[in-house]
């Protein structure tokens, strides 16, 4: 698997220079995750799991260790690379088509004007939007503006889709009508998945592998690998088998969370 | 039809039913001119000195205007300072809130004995004094409250800072901008005729109330005052006109 890897985070060490003094986020990092694959990343709340995402999109560069993208460091931004976040962030002065176009406003290409309004529509379509391009933002609900969000982090055609809790703040029901739609998009678009979450359900439902991070500075605990195939239903979570990965996980939630309260409690 | 009623007779009542209460008052107190004008005096006033108040007041509004562009040029280039570095923004905001107390009227004579003879320079950088600081301020913060993700969508694919002030970071401000422009407004007329009353020389409807305070005609200077109303209204609208088309888009339908 090492040998293919699109990504690979090793032995990264990361500090953040507060006015209180140094605040390491980061040691001892490691994540691999292969070409077409989509990896998860599960961890105790404020473990620095952004500043992961930060690095790999080369807005961030590590006081230590490799981060390394197609076999070469990361050394600054690169186009390759689409972003989503929890809050959808649309520009609300352009309509929905336009804000997921904008990254083709960006990113070198010649593509024409009616040609970069048509990978919009297509995308929109995609997530169940159609009709809805020439609205503005205000006018779309929670769910709605999650998936022009992710529309738009496609929109240049990616290889790394970098994902960080883009559905923490929606309501259960919507938050799994867009895990499918994740799978949809997967099936459509050939992109490297980086989705940072909370919720252990989404990691097993949406990916490969998860990953467990320690309590800050955090660390690499756990790697599961998920062994269903890419066609998956909800009603997969609801199995004996997911039950069991589930309940994994989550034990390796509370070592993660244990870890942190030792040390804030031998530090007092 | 609900529209115009709103934005159209709804104000042109309120200002009716205004003069109505001032005329009644005046009148039910039997005030003579010289104590309180009452609207019923303002028409004659005007009329007589109608040459006089276009001169003047096209003397005033383009003294106000360009003391407002200076305003803008100037606000939007130093808020856009403090907006992107925390140091400058530590720095400078003392000195602009320092700046800003200062009460403009005792700024006059300085600027006056600074800029000897150049009145339409003098008026113009006092109407600018007194109205930069708000549009400093809105920008300033507008820049500086932008969520970090809002950068990070266009940073990732490599966007230049310039970019990202031009696609994002500007159009974002525009709502907080217009916001702060509609109080420079009104502020730059205070400007414009502290300059032409306290250093009168002979231009401007500054000028005008002066000359109706020397001479005594009551009703002039009330006249002077309204048409100051008038102006400020005016231009008011203007930034109104301007905001709809370049921020229109921050305005939600009432539901």
């Amino acid at each position: 698997m090492s040998s293919d890897a699109l990504i690979r985070i090793s032995d990264v060490k990361h500090t953040f220079h507060t006015n209180a003094g140094p605040l390491p986020v980061l040691d001892g990092l490691n994540v691999e995750i292969e070409k077409g694959g989509f990896t998860a990343v599960v961890g105790p709340s404020g473990c620095g799991k952004s500043t992961l995402t930060r690095l790999i999109a080369g807005l961030l560069f590590p006081d230590e260790g490799d981060v390394i993208l197609n076999g070469e460091q990361v050394r600054s931004p690169r186009s390759t690379v689409g972003m989503a976040f929890q809050n959808p962030v649309l520009l609300e002065w352009r309509t929905i088509l336009d804000n997921v176009c904008l990254p083709l406003e960006i990113v070198p290409n010649d593509l024409t004007r009616k040609q970069r309004d048509a990978r919009g529509y297509e995308l929109l379509a995609m997530v169940g939007l159609e009709g809805f391009e020439d609205k503005k933002p205000s006018e779309l609900s929670g769910g709605m503006r999650q998936r022009a969000s992710l529309c738009r982090a496609l929109a240049h055609r990616p290889e790394v889709l970098i994902l960080d809790e883009p559905f923490g703040a929606l309501d259960a029901f919507t938050r799994e009508d867009l895990w499918q739609i994740m799978h949809e998009l997967r099936h459509a678009e050939a992109f490297t998945c980086l989705l940072i979450t909370h919720d252990l359900r989404e990691s097993v439902f949406l990916a490969d592998q998860v990953v467990v991070l320690s309590g800050r500075p955090a660390k690499t605990q756990y790697v599961l690998d998920v062994p269903f195939g890419r066609d998956r239903v909800l009603d997969d979570l609801f199995t004996a088998e997911a039950t069991e990965m589930l309940r994994d996980l989550r034990h390796q939630i509370q070592v993660a969370q244990g870890r942190t309260v030792e040390e804030t409690e031998s530090a007092a | 039809m609900m529209n115009f009623t709103n934005k159209f007779l709804v104000p042109v009542a309120a200002l009716v039913i205004f003069c109505l209460l001032w005329e009644f008052l005046v009148w039910v107190n039997d005030w003579p001119n010289y104590v309180m004008a009452s609207p019923s005096d303002l028409g004659p006033s005007f009329w007589k000195f109608r040459w006089l108040f276009l001169e003047y007041g096209w003397d005033t509004l383009w003294r106000t205007v360009a003391g407002l562009l200076l305003a803008i040029a100037f606000g939007v280039v130093v808020g856009m300072i403090m907006g992107f570095s925390r140091t400058m923004r530590d720095a400078l905001y003392p000195l602009l809130v320092g700046f800003n107390a200062i009460p403009k009227a005792t700024v006059v004579p300085v600027v006056a004995l600074l800029l000897v003879g150049q009145h339409d320079l003098n008026t113009v950088l006092l109407a600018f004094m007194i109205s930069f600081f708000p549009i400093t301020v809105s920008i300033s913060i507008g820049l500086s409250t932008l969520e970090p993700e809002y950068r990070d969508i266009l940073a990732s694919l490599g966007a230049s800072r310039m970019t990202i002030f031009r696609k994002i970071a500007l159009p974002k401000t525009l709502p907080e901008f217009f916001g702060a422009l509609k109080v420079a407004v009104t502020l730059a007329f205070i400007g414009t005729n502290l300059m032409e009353i306290v250093e009168p020389h002979g231009r401007g409807l500054g000028h005008l109330f002066d000359s109706g305070k020397i001479s005594a005609d009551y009703p002039l200077m009330f006249a002077v005052l309204i048409a100051l109303a008038i102006m400020g209204i005016g231009l008011y609208y203007v930034v109104v006109v301007l905001e709809k088309i370049f921020a229109g888009w921050a305005e939600r339908d009432a539901t």
